[in-house]
């Protein structure tokens, strides 16, 4: 939720209604989505500190997560993203003619065009983190592939935690 | 159609059938009208490269109506009124008959048909079909329909045509998806659309000839249009974002579809002839999977704004609108039957994804399948069987129920990963 914290006050009511409505899904998949066994991979990055210097340069965001997974059914972004997501707007602000694709994605379960609308809100959680980190709407496009494009095809739940992703692509 | 549902029942025989996976139907609550469907007699020399009897026999079997009689109990193959001794086929069980013999002439193939009812001793109905080599399925699908409709009073559907989708992964990062229309036995399968890029939510027009679809092969997802006859295409929506869920009006000029230009999935109807797009939801929440009304003046759709997906119903003329669904924590992509009175969905049920269907004069709602991860309801044009989409250990393969939940089926499955169907229209 830490993205919220920049969030201007009709943001914060939008995303306090989804997250309302995402509180109230299926407490048996979220009690086993919760579990230690299955929750999403972590972020595999150094984090990058807003008081760093660096962190301007493609060598710097190289090193940043590209992928930042969801819960079920949810679209916040999960506080363990913020820093490298602060790493990748630190790269668009410094450099305005680069731009992201964000491909949101869904797991298995639940129909395919809900799951294409998911896919895009969770798209446009990470694109607002990166905007109100200053960086222009006009560098991000966002693409939702729903649950037509999973990296694991698992019928299980760390499958299915892998499969609920924002991909960040230059 | 009688629904005499009842969900012990569904349990114990969808445990049955998982057993054998060759059962096609469960046993249901009411005996099946038993009927002999005797091979065509062939008057021919070269061998003919379908059996329109089998074609006709496994037609009525997969509606699960009908106890088909096995061929090797038949003492005989009478193949027209003088050869056919009631008494004996009335002592075998079975309540009704089918014979029919087919004959060449000047390279036309003549196939007569007659339906018996065996314990009055009374012909139904009988036909003399034109027919040539290359179409003895088709001629089958028609007797099929025509022996459907004399004996259960409901219009036979098996002369229809389905669409779907099949995935296949090539190598780690190279897919190949399919676009296939086949009959509605699943023969017949053919390529009508390949892709490296996803393809789903088809759509036909409700003249059959046309379908809508949702392709990523630019990159990003746009809606098409394809005429089957010429094969024919033309993209009609691909703004910002989503463009999804195409949906043809009843009348063929307008299509439903669902855009997040504005920011938001919002569920808007595209007038195909003006080119008008107007938008009909406004919610901030996700409003998806529209499907008409059969009378056209209301939509039915998905959205998230009571904080789960549920089932809408937005009446066009006034725009009012009304939730439908309230069992349960997820029910989507609702489709109605053609009467307008049942609703098939995709229902959420202790975190597990079945088909279920809703009464919406009385508000009852029955899970239909068992099966894993179902999803994709289509229903046939007669209102007799549901089509979905489930997963067989880690493919996706096509199966069906009827709406009473009595009889289930699964389609011969092809290659690869089978998702997404859709059934045609009557033609």
């Amino acid at each position: 939720m830490r993205a919220m914290n920049f969030g201007k006050a009709t943001a914060l009511a939008l995303t306090v209604v989804w997250a309302a409505g995402c509180s109230t899904t299926n407490t048996t998949d979220t009690d086993t989505m919760g579990g230690g066994a299955t929750t999403a991979p972590t972020t595999t990055t150094q984090p990058v500190t807003d008081s760093s210097m660096s962190g301007t340069s493609m060598a710097d965001v190289k090193n940043l997560a590209t992928i930042f997974y969801f819960d079920f059914d949810q679209t916040q972004v999960k506080p363990e993203a913020a820093a490298a997501l602060r790493g990748h707007a630190k790269y668009l602000v410094a450099n305005p003619s680069a731009s992201v694709v964000l491909e949101g994605h869904a797991d298995e379960r639940g129909t395919r065009e809900y799951n294409m609308a998911l896919g895009e809100r969770r798209a446009q959680a990470i694109a607002r983190v990166l905007t109100v980190n200053g960086v222009s709407s006009s560098q991000i496009e966002l693409v939702s592939y729903g649950e037509e494009k999973p990296v694991v095809m698992g019928h299980n739940p760390s499958s299915w935690a892998q499969n609920r992703r924002v991909e960040l692509k230059y | 159609m009688q629904r005499s549902f009842i969900c012990l029942f569904l349990c114990f025989f969808s445990l049955f059938a998982r057993a054998e996976l060759t059962v096609e139907i469960t046993q249901g609550v009411d005996e099946p009208t038993p009927i002999a469907v005797v091979p065509f007699a062939w008057s021919g020399n070269q061998a003919l490269p379908d059996d329109i009897a089998k074609v006709v026999g496994d037609d009525l079997y997969r509606s699960g109506m009908f106890k088909v009689m096995p061929r090797e109990n038949m003492l005989s193959f009478p193949s027209d009124r003088s050869s056919l001794y009631f008494r004996d086929w009335r002592i075998s069980g079975s309540d009704f008959i089918v014979i029919g013999r087919i004959s060449e002439s000047e390279g036309q193939l003549n196939v007569a048909f007659e339906l018996y009812d065996i314990l009055k001793e009374e012909r139904i109905l009988g036909e003399d079909i034109k027919a040539n080599r290359d179409n003895l399925r088709a001629v089958g699908h028609y007797i099929s329909d025509k022996v459907f409709e004399a004996l259960t009073g409901v219009r036979g559907a098996f002369s229809t045509r389905i669409v779907y989708v099949t995935a296949k992964q090539l190598a780690p990062s190279k897919h190949r998806y399919r676009l296939m229309l086949a009959d509605s036995d699943g023969h017949n399968p053919r390529t009508i659309l390949e892709s490296k890029e996803p393809i789903l939510s088809p759509a036909w027009s409700q003249d059959a000839s046309k379908l809508a679809y949702v392709s990523f092969e630019s990159g990003r997802p746009a809606i098409y249009i394809q005429y089957l006859a010429t094969g024919k295409r033309e993209k009609v929506q691909s703004f910002r974002g989503l463009n999804g869920a195409p949906a043809w009006s009843p009348d063929g000029k307008k299509l439903a579809l669902v855009l997040s230009k504005d920011g938001n999935p919002e569920v808007y109807v595209l007038d195909l002839q003006q080119r008008r797009l107007t938008r009909i939801t406004h919610h901030f929440g996700i409003d998806t999977e529209p499907s008409w009304s059969p009378d056209g003046q209301s939509l039915i759709f998905t959205s998230d704004r009571g904080g789960q997906p549920q089932i809408y119903s937005i009446y066009l003329p006034t725009r009012d609108v009304t939730r439908l669904t309230f069992e349960g924590q997820y029910n989507a992509r609702g489709r109605l039957t053609q009467d307008g009175r049942f609703l098939a969905m995709v229902h959420q049920n202790n975190g597990s994804f079945h088909i279920a269907v809703q009464d919406l004069r009385t508000g009852r709602v029955d899970l239909l399948t068992e099966t894993f991860m179902d999803e994709s309801p289509t229903i046939a044009p007669n209102g007799s069987i549901i089509l979905y989409a489930t997963q067989e250990g880690v493919r996706g393969v096509l199966a069906a129920v009827s709406l009473d939940g009595r009889v289930k089926f699964r389609l011969p499955s092809s290659d690869g990963d089978v998702r997404e169907p859709a059934w045609s229209p009557f033609r």
